[in-house]
């Protein structure tokens, strides 16, 4: 599946005979960098290898080395397989020198980084936290950080399994809830929470009125967490100059859920049920990513049966229609056609919704793939209705929906040559998925780096040149008919057979690390596992493409009106339970 | 209220829970019926989608499911004009205060549906360092349902079961008409951790005995 390109890591570490060598830890193949060297080996990996795309960035806790470690996925936006850098620093004073100049798309997951493991970015120029506040007690996803429900630090835990003595954990907390307060804390009372003052000097960092005739006042305006237009509990700040907008920044973290943590407390098959939860419009494609990274772990001793592999590319192609005719309902929303669209919409959905739900026993919550194949097989009446489903209704209500809407003269009015992001701002900002491909850069992973069986299909990667939210909602639209191709050829080639073939909750992973991904509806899913060779990852991380979508959305804003926000932010098509995991 | 100096003296601390009757009385039992009946039957929830269950919340509302059957339909953005708090999701440390700014916008009388397992109790992220395991833990909630997420069946099931309590409220004794204003409820401050006015003393008790 993935074929490792000999030339580049020959010639990289003949360009750098010092500061570069290849990982020799067993289960590991990037390139440990010094960290003095980092960006000037990240400036010649994307100026003379091709390496133009840095996918995911995020650190790791080797508390026994005491050492941490700062692990660089680059992909080149021409397709291919992955290169990996690891830097590794001390522990007590972890400083990296950022990419943040060479590669933009780094920024909100340095400063993640920063936030959740206390890995300082030397050059960064707003390493404040992101998913948490400042004032917050400690880093948590350090391996010596206990949260304050701490049972134990791995599951299954021994005061449940196999005794089951079970007590509830808020009764040994002090204050019966979720809580802890340090010991130096005396005045509660007096606490002044300081995060809104460091967003605003960001903000606020420039003269108002500078270069007119005559002086206007900036406002600031918050829109959100609790607004109906952000689709959940996201905020922007916003600076405006009369309806323009002139600085904005998003702050998450509203639905920050301990994703990580809690999968590093899990056991493998624990967290599979946690990923539908990431995106919860789209938990088959979740569960497609993480057991992927984890097959890869496992390397031969997972063998996927053919029909499993069928079965999981009709689940990751229904999630992708019913996420796309959901987002251009949403649009439509936003531009103040109020769910009238989106109940047009929510029909189709809930068919996918009804094949789910017969299959896998949840409407949205699925949890049903498995390392080595998928949960269950699809009943025969279930298959009946798939194929109607798949050769006759949804072509033609998506034929529908393009009559309806595409046309429009308001949706034209309000979308063409609105929010353009030019394709290298696209590369260099990390965007991945339809934001992407709407900006005139044809990559899918489907076709750039293929899993699963996704290269024995036939089917046109959806790509658009104008990168305007005009372009953003049509190629969704593109998506869905290239879907409905693959759907139309798996329902016809799919063979009988078994689903799974070894007993899921019985694995064994071994030592190493593995970034699997794939293309989930909103872009690039990533998920990085670091295995000690137990039963619970040691690092579980995943690369939200909704929240990495988002680096770009200040370039996209500026110079646009405040009510054009809402149609951009619908266009990209972010779900929080994701960005803020 | 003319007749209130006649009434027999009551503690303070009891005259929520107890009625004295008297002829005023009487004719406010006797509206209970159409006064609720008002009520049930346009109950205005607010649109406030946290997490996962907020999805399901909007496919109860699109035409499959349909809760305007039950007077639901109209879905108010601001809190100032809706009945009905759907905590729909996960609750964040990060999100507390808004969440509790919003309940104490909402004017009286005010309910609060818990969603789902997480708003119910903490569900399955109750672990994590960011997680308000159980929105009741702050501000009083009137149902509960189960589910991660309820399906929209089991959230209309929730709903039925709100207009039965709203059925069952009396003039008499609802708290909005009491003698005294609704208490707000404090707003917690994003300190080291969540802190809530509440705990402040109990902390001070807990960091001083551990340092």
């Amino acid at each position: 599946m993935t074929e490792k390109t000999i030339s580049p890591p020959t010639e990289l570490e003949k360009r750098f005979p010092q500061g570069v060598t290849l990982d020799q830890r067993e289960g590991y193949s990037g390139y440990l960098v010094d960290a003095q060297k980092l960006v000037e080996v990240a400036t010649v990996l994307r100026d003379e290898m091709g390496y133009d795309y840095l996918s995911s960035v995020t650190g790791v806790d080797y508390i026994q080395d005491n050492l941490m470690e700062v692990v660089y996925h680059f992909y080149k936006s021409t397709g291919g397989s992955e290169l990996t850098l690891n830097v590794q620093v001390s522990r007590e004073n972890p400083v990296i020198p950022s990419l943040y100049h060479t590669f933009p798309s780094v920024d909100f997951q340095e400063r993640e980084a920063w936030d959740l493991l206390g890995i300082k970015f030397d050059g960064h120029p707003d390493l404040r936290r992101i998913l948490l506040w400042e004032g917050f007690a400690g880093h948590p996803l350090r391996k010596d950080w206990k949260e304050p429900f701490f049972n134990e630090d791995n599951k299954p835990f021994s005061n449940r399994w196999p005794e089951g003595n079970v007590f509830r954990v808020e009764d040994t907390n002090p204050y019966g809830k979720n809580v802890q307060y340090p010991d130096d804390l005396a005045q509660p009372e007096k606490w002044k929470p300081e995060t809104e003052d460091l967003l605003y000097a960001g903000l606020l960092d420039f003269k108002a009125g500078e270069g007119k005739d005559f002086k206007t006042d900036y406002v600031v305006v918050n829109l959100g967490p609790q607004h109906p237009s952000t689709h959940g509990v996201f905020r922007m700040a916003v600076v405006l100059d009369g309806e323009t907008i002139v600085a904005l920044k998003p702050v998450v973290g509203y639905l920050h859920r301990n994703h990580e943590k809690i999968g590093e407390r899990n056991t493998y098959l624990h967290n599979m049920p946690y990923t539908d939860r990431l995106d919860y419009l789209c938990s088959m494609t979740n569960n497609f990513g993480y057991a992927i990274a984890v097959e890869k772990l496992l390397g031969k001793k997972a063998v996927v049966p053919e029909r499993a592999e069928y079965l999981r590319v009709i689940m990751s192609e229904l999630t992708r229609i019913s996420n796309h005719v959901w987002a251009i309902g949403f649009i439509l929303n936003d531009l103040g056609a109020f769910f009238t669209p989106m109940l047009y919409a929510i029909e189709e959905r809930e068919l996918i919704l009804d094949i789910f739900e017969a299959t896998a026993g949840s409407r949205m919550m699925c949890n049903y793939f498995r390392f080595g194949g998928v949960s269950r097989d699809m009943p025969e009446d279930v298959f009946q209705k798939l194929k109607e489903l798949v050769n006759e209704r949804l072509p033609r209500k998506i034929d529908e929906l393009d009559i309806y809407l595409t046309e429009n003269e308001i949706i034209a009015e309000r979308c063409e040559g609105v929010g353009i992001l030019s394709p290298d701002d696209a590369i260099t900002l990390g965007a991945s998925g339809p934001l992407l491909r709407s900006s005139g850069v044809p990559y899918d992973i489907r076709r750039a780096d293929p899993y699963g069986i996704y290269d024995r299909f036939d089917f046109d990667v959806a790509v658009r040149y104008h990168g305007d939210c005009y372009d953003r909602f049509i190629i969704r639209l593109d998506e869905v008919r290239q879907s409905l191709r693959i759907l139309q050829q798996a329902v016809r080639d799919i063979p009988e057979g078994p689903v799974l073939t070894k007993n899921p909750y019985n694995i064994r992973v071994p030592e190493g690390e593995a970034y699997g991904r794939i293309e989930s509806p909103k872009g690039e899913l990533g998920y990085y596992l670091v295995s000690d060779g137990t039963a619970n990852p040691y690092r579980y991380h995943i690369r939200a493409p909704s929240l990495i979508n988002l680096t770009g959305l200040e370039k996209i804003c500026i110079g646009q009106k405040i009510a054009d926000v809402v149609v951009i932010l619908g266009s990209i098509d972010i779900v929080l339970g994701e960005c803020d995991r | 209220m003319a007749d209130k100096d006649k009434s027999p003296e009551v503690p303070k601390e009891l005259r929520a829970q107890v009625a004295i009757s008297n002829f005023g009385d009487l004719i406010r039992g006797a509206l209970d019926k159409p006064y609720n009946w008002g009520r049930r039957n346009s109950v205005w929830p607010m649109m406030f989608g946290l997490a996962c269950c907020g999805i399901e919340m909007i496919s109860t509302a699109a035409s499959r499911y349909d809760f305007s059957r039950f007077g639901m339909e109209v879905m108010r953005p601001s809190p100032r004009q809706s009945d009905l708090m759907l905590v729909s999701g996960t609750v964040t440390k990060k999100m507390l205060p808004q969440i509790i700014r919003l309940y104490n916008q909402m004017p009286e009388p005010k309910y609060v549906v818990a969603m789902g397992a997480c708003a119910s109790g903490g569900g399955p992220f109750k672990e994590g360092y960011n997680v308000v395991a159980g929105i009741d833990k702050y501000i009083p909630v009137d149902v509960y349902i189960s589910g991660c997420p309820p399906t929209p069946q089991a959230l209309l099931h929730g709903l039925i079961k709100l207009q039965k309590l709203i059925d069952n409220q009396s003039l008499n004794r609802v708290p909005w008409y009491g003698e005294e204003p609704v208490e707000a409820i404090p707003v917690p401050v994003l300190g080291p951790d969540i802190m809530t006015p509440l705990d402040y003393k109990k902390i001070k008790k807990e960091t001083k005995s551990k340092g």
